[in-house]
């Protein structure tokens, strides 16, 4: 008798764990946006072993290449143009791409074996910093020759070009035009912090009745946070440097401009899909929410277009009002991470067989319409036109008088740390809108970066 | 006839003597290559301040007195002491308890031990985000979030550690218990021991030697748990101090060492290097200390 409650009590238990298991991928099941981080983790890194024989075969030239790329999203084509490019010329050409977010991490390894990255990206100052003594001056080569605009170079403090932009991009809030019209209001409304409001707090407010919402969720997880922590940020940083561009990492910010962070960040969780108490874990796929016209506003970047050009047409992009006066002539945020550099370190052969790949990279008509299609807009004279509407945006609010905000968030001090330390912030802020909770957000943003600052300089 | 047997004997010894290494060899390599060397360039570098450790620089001490000041690795190793002690405790008690009852021959105990076994098989990383998962499907209803709160991350922790190893104690209990002598255990019945009794002054001390490798191997994991720890919290909530520094409060020992090693401060892999050292010294010094306790509660049949 004893023996038959105790096995009904271990079949309970041993249930109950199988049913903890199935209830976790129930509760779970907003979570692809989570998953795809995942994916691309697991794929990225196949590169390595597969291609390791190849550096020994150099080809007729003498030298060859090796592109340690950082962004697993476009592996798939730079893997294609290597390809074409050894068809071509018999120059090998290996690409590998580090696991997303884990860039540094690589790199730091491969540099350390005896045939490391020929052509690497420094892609902050942050970079520059630290690898500045393996990178070759670029001035007067025959790539920076090449270039269109100065503005997305890399420069160490003695004025030596140290990594060279390839592509740029642009971000602020992806609108969807179509939606705005249907909740009876005009893209023209939209000019200022103030229009912004009015049409999200209606849009809001009639959510039920409309059928969409005005933003997509801004989840706080891995693979979302950065939109706020890295982006959305770059608004107080940009209208704090008054003007006047960082040319390297400031010791202390002030946070001035911290109320219309707040403004634009207020209006943005709590004029959503998502309650701002379930953002921490994250789980609701913002992409997919704008695509499937559940919500009107995404806050996020160029690199999307071609996700959401086929559902969302006429999607385009708005800068970050925020209420900081003179707005109404404020542009998008347009920079980039993407800076080649080339490894001062490796043989002169290889360094030469890197720079003849990179001129064809940018010069190729065909090399150039399929990197441009990835990258949305590569900065060379002979380069392919772009086709992507965000960076249109881009273009027509500079051509219409508006100012450029530079990516001034690409100098944050010890980028992970001080982004992990925000998101810890937000998380307690998201759950309890307090003053107290939004101190200790500000403490991250401003104390933050002087703390980061100190333990890295 | 006799002592040609014995002379075979003695040529293959000396020959087994003389070839060993032959044989003793690519372990030997392998061993020197995979443990012995890097952990003396570890303890080197941890002396060194160095990007690429191709080109490091010797610098002395200064890295240990860094570790010392460091605020957060003293918090994370009080943590992960609490959390080693917590997690010891529960895992063997309820492990102890599952291996006792599944030995008292219920039908069907074999799937019962192969189903509580399992969990072990799933990789760490995988767990804590489908822990996470489930600590916030639950969490949610309540409007709150493991990283929100630091005694959800402990607690959590706990509950997806126990998930995991105590399948795996629970073997090493079951190969023990079926080890204790019958005749021992008719004697006590025969004496007219109760079964609380049995268990106290029988069982137990029978199976003390799986205590040891249990208690060893939990508190060993205990304090060197890395991926878990970094797929269910990766040291959320952060306690932000005025001035900006910050305290991840359920960040344990492994996980500093990684955040030190990859932040980019120009200093920051050699104070990584020197904490993994004295980690090390800590793991195994507590590890020798609790096997030489509980080995003299040993009882030799």
């Amino acid at each position: 008798m004893k023996k038959k409650i105790v096995s009904t009590m271990l079949c309970a238990a041993m249930i109950t764990t199988m049913l903890a298991g199935c209830g976790g991928s129930d509760n779970g099941g907003s979570a692809p946006a989570a998953d795809n981080g995942g994916a691309t983790q697991e794929a990225a890194p196949a590169g390595d072993s597969a291609d390791g024989g190849e550096a020994a075969a150099p080809a007729a030239g003498g030298g060859s290449v090796y592109w340690l790329n950082f962004k697993p999203e476009s592996d798939e084509v730079l893997q294609e143009v290597a390809k074409d490019y050894n068809a071509k010329t018999g120059v090998e050409v290996k690409v590998v791409t580090a696991a997303s977010g884990t860039y540094s991490q690589t790199l730091l390894s491969e540099m350390d074996k005896s045939a490391p990255p020929t052509l690497f990206i420094i892609g902050n100052q942050a970079g520059v910093k630290d690898w500045k003594d393996y990178a070759l001056d670029l001035n007067g080569t025959a790539i920076a020759n090449e270039l269109n605009t100065d503005a997305y170079n890399l420069y160490d403090e003695t004025g030596k070009l140290v990594s060279i932009g390839y592509c740029y991009e642009c971000y602020g809030i992806i609108v969807n035009p179509d939606l705005i019209e249907k909740a009876g209001h005009t893209m023209d409304e939209i000019k200022n912090f103030d229009g912004l409001k009015a049409v999200a707090e209606d849009i809001h407010s009639r959510a039920g009745e409309l059928g969409f919402d005005a933003f997509s969720s801004s989840d706080m997880d891995d693979s979302s946070s950065w939109r706020f922590t890295g982006h959305m940020a770059n608004l107080e940083y940009y209208y704090e440097q008054e003007g006047t561009p960082w040319t390297d990492t400031p010791a202390t910010i002030s946070g001035k401009y911290m109320d219309n962070f707040k403004n634009l960040y207020d209006l943005c969780i709590n004029n959503s899909l998502t309650d701002p108490k379930e953002l921490a874990t994250g789980g609701h796929d913002a992409e997919n929410e704008f695509k499937t016209g559940k919500a009107a506003f995404f806050v996020n970047g160029s690199w999307e277009y071609e996700a959401v050009k086929n559902e969302v047409p006429n999607a385009t992009m708005i800068p970050y009002y925020c209420g900081v006066a003179g707005e109404e002539k404020a542009g998008l945020n347009c920079g980039t991470e993407n800076c080649w550099a080339i490894n001062s370190k490796a043989s002169a052969e290889d360094q030469q067989a890197t720079m003849d790949f990179m001129v064809w990279c940018v010069t190729d008509p065909d090399a150039s319409r399929k990197l441009v299609d990835t990258f949305g807009v590569m900065p060379y004279k002979s380069a392919a036109e772009s086709t992507n509407g965000f960076l249109a945006a881009a273009d027509k609010y500079t051509a219409d008088g508006c100012y450029v905000m530079n990516w001034a968030t690409n100098f944050q001090p010890n980028v992970d740390s001080y982004r992990a330390t925000l998101v810890s912030a937000l998380n307690q802020y998201n759950a309890d809108q307090s003053d107290a909770n939004w101190e200790i957000v500000r403490t991250a943003f401003v104390d933050g970066w002087a703390n980061e600052y100190n333990a890295t300089h | 006839m006799k002592s040609k047997k014995i002379t075979a004997t003695n040529s293959l010894q000396k020959a087994t003597k003389r070839w060993g290494f032959l044989f003793m060899g690519p372990v030997l390599i392998a061993f020197v290559i995979g443990f012995v060397w890097p952990f003396i360039q570890g303890i080197w570098l941890s002396m060194c301040q160095f990007r690429l450790i191709s080109d490091a620089k010797f610098i002395g001490f200064d890295n240990y007195v860094k570790t010392f000041q460091d605020a957060s690795f003293r918090h994370a190793f009080w943590y992960t002491a609490m959390f080693a002690v917590v997690s010891l405790v529960i895992i063997n008690v309820l492990a102890f308890i599952v291996a006792y009852i599944l030995t008292l021959e219920i039908k069907g105990s074999n799937l019962y031990r192969t189903v509580f076994f399992m969990p072990n098989l799933i990789g760490g990383i995988v767990l804590g985000y489908i822990w996470s998962m489930i600590f916030d499907g639950i969490l949610g209803r309540y409007q709150t979030s493991i990283l929100l709160e630091s005694k959800y991350g402990f607690w959590g922790l706990i509950i997806l550690m126990c998930w995991q190893q105590i399948g795996y104690m629970m073997i090493i209990y079951v190969a023990g218990l079926q080890n204790v002598p019958g005749d021992i255990l008719e004697a006590a019945r025969i004496d007219g021991a109760t079964s609380m009794q049995t268990l106290f002054k029988v069982t137990i001390p029978n199976v003390m030697s799986s205590f040891t490798i249990c208690i060893f191997l939990s508190l060993t994991n205990g304090f060197k748990l890395f991926d878990q720890n970094l797929a269910l919290t990766g040291g959320q909530p952060f306690v932000i101090q005025p001035g900006g520094t910050t305290i991840k409060t359920t960040e344990m020992l492994a996980l500093n060492i990684y955040n030190t090693f990859y932040s980019s401060n120009t200093t920051s892999q050699g104070v990584a290097q020197a904490k993994a050292v004295i980690f090390f010294i800590l793991v195994a010094g507590l590890g020798l200390l609790q096997l030489s306790y509980t080995r003299k509660r040993e009882v030799q049949q």
